[in-house]
């Protein structure tokens, strides 16, 4: 079981991989992980919990480590209200599932929440509730079951056996 | 069917007639951009994982701008590693330390009206200022490109942004955008195109319009758009590109645009924006009396050669009030030089500035020159989340290169056009 940790609008990444340690590794960018916002964070998520956000999820730089560091503290998916579009391509090629949910405001820090990626479905277990959220792009489904692009695109180099 | 700007573009990448807003793409790229911190450290290691070689060396372009100067054993290895992987893959276009990667790009005449480019850093919208369709990409998606040649695409709605008349004097790009973002917000843009348009985009000349499309990043757009004219033209004969076609490159008149909003120019002024959000904005006589200790003339939205041309205004015959650190870091070494030449850069030394490399610097807090808690910054930088350049407890304020150099002037934030006046 998943357990929400709930953050507001326009969470960006200078506080999700801080430009000071971004000459690093993605296990000591992770370290400082939204230190700015929430100094417990990093330290105390667990494996699979979810991150929960607002509006605009993601804004600011290019840089893939803001979503590269979730998933490297075991972060199963974000859910929120929208995504800033860079952060939410560079989610999915990291094999980091981001669901858009118009109703992510209704979910509590601590809530425990099931997750449906396929179905686009947040089943609260704290409420009872189950939210809908936008599927991801049918396009894409195919990359993030296979864990991201750089596998995705490992499957089918050795499939066509082509190098290039 | 009437086409935006932005449709044709795509159309032409995607080998299509047409193209209709939502529908997926897969476009070819004409032109990968990469700089060090999000280029080769990153996708080396994933190229040979995949045991796979550069679609196209000669469509790449890499320049270092975050990591320098390499003042570390990690800066230096992260340098050391984009001149090596430029040199094993063939990458001819390659600048080391010339400037930062969205001034560098068009300054050498890569961009032309009609391309469709990416670039590994999200300010990669600044190309939009050429009529090109640029956009910025993460490191893994950029190996996607490197390895295919081909990226896809949601085909965007455009939404106008049209500014009739002229800007007063005093009142720059860079206002414009804190003025639109100020009233989107910083997801206003929708990851759609956003075309600047209007009298008023006209007159501006290209590095203006840089900035626009530049700070359509902050505006949460995907690409900024400027429609390519003979200032356009002519800025790319001069930098080397040659004849460009940029009739070709026009929105047309019946296009179907997302939303299309109409200002007149004249009623902008000077906007500063608080912390921690490009969004903060308000006229920057709203925050006089702000005081400052550090006016920062940075970046690729806000130190290319204009940007020091309008600094200068402000700042000849006059110095740096007392306890106010006025920096400035030229955005390209071409910029620089030329602004050494014409004197620009004389007046600003001569009002106290202290010269920094051509690089990122404290915009991107990567390096060594990170602002302490008890900075209170003015700065012509497009970002102002909280701890971006440093501390988090320092504070920065964004505005156009007159109102940080007036303010670096009167040691608190105040409207330029004060100091503008004979």
């Amino acid at each position: 079981m998943s357990k929400a940790w709930v953050f507001g609008d326009n969470v960006d990444t200078d506080a999700l991989a801080p430009g000071k340690y971004m000459k690093l590794g993605i296990e000591d960018i992770a370290k400082h992980c939204l230190e700015s916002v929430d100094p417990a964070f990093a330290t105390r998520v667990e494996h699979g919990d979810v991150v929960v956000g607002g509006r605009n999820f993601g804004l600011g730089s290019s840089r893939e480590q803001a979503a590269a560091a979730l998933r490297h503290l075991g972060v199963e998916a974000v859910v929120a209200i929208s995504f800033a579009g860079l952060f939410y391509r560079n989610a999915l090629n990291l094999g980091l599932a981001v669901l858009t949910c118009p109703k992510a405001a209704r979910i509590r820090a601590g809530d425990a929440l099931q997750i449906d990626a396929e179905a686009g479905e947040i089943r609260n277990k704290t409420t009872g509730e189950t939210l809908a959220c936008e599927p991801i792009p049918s396009h894409l489904m195919e990359m993030v079951r296979d864990g991201g692009l750089l596998p995705h695109l490992e499957k089918r180099m050795a499939q066509t056996g082509s190098g290039r | 069917m009437a086409q935006t700007l932005a449709q044709k573009l795509v159309a032409r990448a995607a080998a299509r007639s047409t193209v209709a807003p939502g529908e997926i793409v897969t476009c070819k790229v004409d032109l990968a951009m990469m700089h060090d911190s999000g280029g080769p450290r990153r996708v080396k290691p994933m190229l040979e994982r995949l045991r796979a070689k550069v679609w196209d060396p000669k469509k790449v372009v890499v320049i270092t701008d975050h990591y320098l100067p390499a003042d570390d054993a990690e800066s230096r290895s992260i340098i050391a590693t984009a001149r090596e992987w430029v040199r094993e893959v063939g990458v001819e276009r390659f600048h080391d330390g010339e400037g930062i990667c969205h001034v560098v790009l068009p300054e050498r005449g890569y961009l032309k009206p009609g391309m469709f480019a990416v670039g590994g850093d999200s300010h990669s919208p600044t190309g939009g200022a050429f009529g090109a369709y640029m956009f910025g990409i993460g490191s893994t998606e950029m190996l996607g490109v490197l390895v295919t040649g081909e990226i896809w695409l949601k085909v965007p709605h455009t939404i106008a942004m049209e500014f009739g008349g002229a800007l007063p004097d005093g009142v720059a790009a860079k206002d414009v955008m804190l003025f639109l973002i100020g009233r989107f917000g910083m997801d206003g843009g929708q990851y759609q195109a956003v075309e600047y348009r209007g009298e008023a985009i006209g007159r501006l000349d290209m590095q203006e319009r840089m900035t626009l499309a530049n700070m359509t990043a902050e505006l949460g757009g995907q690409a900024g758009l400027v429609s390519p004219d003979t200032v356009t033209a002519e800025f790319l004969s001069a930098a080397g590109a040659g004849e460009v076609e940029v009739d070709a490159w026009q929105s047309d008149a019946d296009a179907q645009t997302l939303a299309h909003h109409h200002f007149d120019a004249a009623d902008i002024a000077p906007q500063v924006a608080a912390p921690d959000s490009p969004a903060n904005s308000a006229a920057a006589e709203s925050y006089g009396g702000t005081r400052v200790n550090v006016a920062y003339v940075g970046a690729c939205t806000g130190a290319k050669l204009a940007d020091l041309r309008m600094a200068a205004r402000i700042l000849k015959g006059r110095k740096a009030a007392k306890g106010v650190r006025l920096m400035v870091a030229p955005a390209s070494l071409r910029d620089q030089q030329h602004a050494e030449r014409e004197g620009t850069l004389g007046i600003l030394m001569d009002a106290g500035a202290e010269l920094l490399p051509n690089t990122c610097g404290a915009c991107a807090g990567y390096g060594s020159n990170q602002f302490g808690a008890d900075v209170v910054a003015i700065s012509t930088t497009a970002r102002n989340f909280k701890g971006r350049m440093g501390a988090p407890a320092s504070r920065i304020y964004l505005g156009s290169p007159y109102t940080v150099a007036a303010s670096a002037v009167a040691g608190r934030i105040c409207d330029p056009r004060e100091m503008l006046k004979p």
